[in-house]
C-alpha cells in the first residue's frame, strides 16, 4: 500500500517550469527522501502534495485520498513541517501545542496529555511556558515538528527540516525522525544534504531541474556510479605529469595538483599503484582513499544536467 | 464545516492572546485618537469652537462637535492593527500550517476579525472615557445609546474586514503599516473637524458624499439627542457595502495560492 503516489506532476510559476513531470511512489511506513539542490523543485513538490498549491497537471494521492477531489481528507491525514518556521512567535511552546490540539479537535483531557507528552518527548518542557520567539533555532524546529505531530498524522512532510541547524541540532532532529518512523508513520523528507538522506531514508529520489533523475535505496544509487578512487596530491606539476604518464588511467582533479586514480580500495591494488610510482621515482606528496558516497552520485547525476542519462 | 464555530473560537482565543502579548501595539494605536482629542480640544478647540457657530461657540461646544470624530478615529486607528497583524501572520509560516490542516479555512480570518473587534470596542470605550473625563456630556437616551453602539460596531466590523483585505494584499509588513493611512486622514476631508460649507467647492462636494460624513453626522445627533435625518441609514448602508466588499476581497485574497 502506498502512502503517496504521484504521476506526471507539472507546475510552472509564470513562464518558468519548476516541475516537469514528477512521478513518485512512497510505501507506507517508510522514509522517502527527495534530494536536490536549491531550486530543484523540492518545496514545490511538498506544497503540491500537502494541498498548499495545485499542480498544473498530473495527479496524486496521499494516504489514499485524491489531492484535488478530497483535499480535506488529505489534510486530516498529513502533517507538514516546512522550511520556514510555522510556530506562533507570540505564544508559548505549550500554547502553540494547545492550539494544535484544539484545531485537531482533541478533547480537553486528551489534548492536555498529548501536549505534555510532546513537550517532554521533544525536550522543550523546561521552556514550555516561554514565548516561542525566545527559543533557539533548534528548539523552534523541535516545537515546529511537535506541533505537526499533535494530530497524529499518517504521513509527515518534512521540508528541509535541518537547514540552518548546527551539527548537534541536526543530529537531535535525526534522532527524533527515527523515533517517529518507529511508530509506523510515513515520512516524506526533502533535503539538500546527502548525508541526511543516507542516514534516514529507505528510498531516495534525486530531483534535478524539476525531474527525477534517479531513484533507489542509498546503496543502489551508490552502485550506479563507478567505484572508488585514490587521490594523489603533488607539490610540483612535473611530478603530476610524470605520474599521469606512468599510470595512464588517471584523471586530473580540477585545477588542483592532484590526480584521481580509479581504485577498488583493496590493499593489493593500492600497493601495486604505489610500487609503480616508486619504480618511476615519482614524488607523491600525499594520498587519500575515496569510496563512493552519495555526494559522488549526486554530482554525477546533477552536476552536468545536459549529459545526465535519464532512467 | 461543522467545526467552523469551534475552529473560529480557537482562532479568536489565539488572536486575543496575541493582542495581550503585544501590548505596545494596542498602546500605539490607542495613543493617536487620544492625542488628537487633546490637541483639537485644548490647542485648536477655542478658535475652532468659535467657528462652528453653535449657541455658545467655545471649547466645550467644540468638544461635543469633535468627540464623535475622535471615536471614529479610534476605530480607524485600531483597524491599522488588523492590517499589520494579518500581514505579519502571512509572513510567518503558521498560516501555511493552518492551510494544510483540516480546519475551516475562514476561521483564520474570523479569528483576526473578531479579535480586532474586541480590541476596537475596548479602544472606543477608552477614548469615550477620556472625552467624558475632560467634559464631554452626551445627552443620548437608551434607544439612542443602542443605535450608537450598533452604528459603531457596524463601522468597526466593516473597516476591520476592509483592513483584513489590505493586510492580505500587502507584500510586506512594513508596507502594510502605511496602506491604512488614507482611512486615518479621511475624516479631515469631511465634516469631522469643521463644517463642510467652509471648504472650496470640489472638496466640499467630496466631503459631503464620502462615507464618514453621514456617519459622523449620525453619531453627533445620537450623542446630543438631536435629529439625524436619514444619515443613520446612509451610514449603515456604507457599513454594509464596505464590510461586504472587504469580506469578499479578503476571502479571495486568502484563498489565492500562497506563493510566498
Amino acid at each position: 500500500m502506498n502512502a503517496i503516489t504521484a504521476t506526471g506532476l507539472r507546475r510552472s510559476y509564470g513562464d518558468q517550469e519548476v516541475l516537469k513531470g514528477v512521478d513518485l511512489n512512497v510505501q507506507r511506513g517508510t522514509v522517502f527522501s527527495l534530494l536536490g539542490a536549491n531550486g530543484a523543485g523540492k518545496t514545490t513538490t511538498v506544497k503540491i502534495l500537502s494541498t498548499l498549491i495545485r499542480a498544473d497537471s498530473g495527479s496524486a494521492t496521499v494516504a489514499g485520498h485524491d489531492l484535488v477531489r478530497d483535499p480535506d481528507a488529505v489534510r486530516a491525514a498529513i502533517g507538514v513541517t516546512g522550511q520556514f518556521s510555522a510556530v506562533d512567535n507570540l505564544l508559548t511552546g505549550r500554547e502553540n501545542l494547545k492550539l494544535m490540539a484544539d484545531l485537531n479537535h482533541l478533547g480537553r483531557t486528551e489534548g492536555k496529555l498529548k501536549v505534555q507528552l510532546l513537550l517532554e518527548l521533544f525536550d522543550i518542557a523546561d521552556a514550555a511556558d516561554k514565548i516561542a520567539s525566545t527559543y533557539s533555532g533548534g528548539m523552534r524546529r523541535r516545537l515546529d515538528l511537535a506541533m505537526t505531530l499533535v494530530g497524529s498524522p499518517q504521513v509527515i512532510f518534512l521540508d528541509e527540516p535541518t537547514t540552518g541547524l548546527d551539527p548537534r541540532g541536526r543530529r537531535a532532529m535525526w534522532e527524533i525522525v527515527r523515533r517517529i518512523v518507529a511508530d509506523g508513520v510515513t515520512i516524506f523528507l526533502t533535503t539538500q544534504y546527502l548525508e541526511e538522506a543516507d542516514e534516514l531514508a529507505d528510498r531516495i529520489a534525486v530531483l534535478d531541474h524539476g525531474k527525477i533523475v534517479a531513484e533507489g535505496t542509498a546503496d543502489e544509487l551508490k552502485r550506479r556510479i563507478p567505484g572508488g578512487h585514490v587521490l594523489l596530491q603533488f607539490t610540483e606539476l612535473r611530478d603530476l605529469e610524470s605520474a599521469a604518464r606512468v599510470i595512464g588511467s588517471a584523471s586530473r582533479d580540477g585545477e588542483a595538483l592532484a590526480l584521481r586514480v580509479p581504485n577498488d580500495g583493496s590493499v593489493r591494488s593500492l600497493k601495486a599503484l604505489l610500487d609503480r610510482l616508486d619504480q618511476n621515482a615519482v614524488a607523491v606528496d600525499s594520498l587519500s582513499m575515496h569510496t563512493p558516497d552519495l555526494d559522488d552520485v549526486f554530482l554525477a547525476l546533477t552536476g552536468k544536467p545536459e549529459t545526465v542519462t535519464h532512467s | 464545516m461543522s467545526y467552523a464555530l469551534t475552529d473560529s473560537a480557537t482562532m479568536i482565543r489565539r488572536n486575543l492572546k496575541r493582542v495581550i502579548r503585544y501590548p505596545s501595539m494596542t498602546f500605539q494605536l490607542l495613543l493617536m485618537p487620544v492625542v488628537f482629542l487633546l490637541l483639537f480640544v485644548y490647542v485648536l478647540g477655542g478658535t475652532l469652537g468659535a467657528g462652528i457657530g453653535g449657541p455658545t461657540g467655545g471649547r466645550a461646544e467644540y468638544l461635543n462637535y469633535v468627540t464623535p470624530t475622535i471615536i471614529l478615529m479610534a476605530i480607524t486607528s485600531a483597524v491599522q492593527g488588523t492590517t499589520i497583524s494579518i500581514a505579519l501572520d502571512m509572513t510567518e509560516g503558521i498560516v501555511d500550517r493552518f492551510r494544510t490542516m483540516a480546519i475551516a479555512r475562514v476561521s483564520v480570518l474570523t479569528g483576526h476579525v473578531v479579535g480586532s473587534l474586541v480590541q476596537t470596542v475596548l479602544s472606543i470605550s477608552f477614548v469615550l472615557g477620556v472625552a467624558v473625563l475632560i467634559g464631554f456630556r452626551p445627552k443620548a437616551n437608551a434607544v439612542e445609546w443602542l443605535a450608537l453602539i450598533g452604528l459603531l460596531v457596524a463601522m468597526a466590523f466593516a473597516l476591520i474586514w476592509l483592513s483584513a483585505a489590505l493586510g492580505l494584499a500587502s507584500k510586506t509588513v512594513e508596507g502594510s503599516s502605511n496602506v491604512g493611512l488614507p482611512l486615518i486622514l479621511l475624516p479631515f476631508f469631511g465634516n469631522g473637524f469643521v463644517p463642510t460649507d467652509s471648504m472650496p467647492t470640489v472638496l466640499r462636494w467630496f466631503a459631503e458624499y464620502q462615507p464618514f460624513t453621514p456617519f459622523i453626522t449620525a453619531l453627533r445627533g445620537l450623542f446630543m439627542g438631536t435629529p439625524i435625518g436619514n444619515n443613520g441609514w446612509i451610514a449603515l448602508g456604507w457599513c454594509v457595502v464596505i464590510g461586504f466588499g472587504g469580506y469578499l476581497w479578503s476571502k479571495k485574497l486568502f484563498n489565492r495560492e500562497a506563493i510566498r
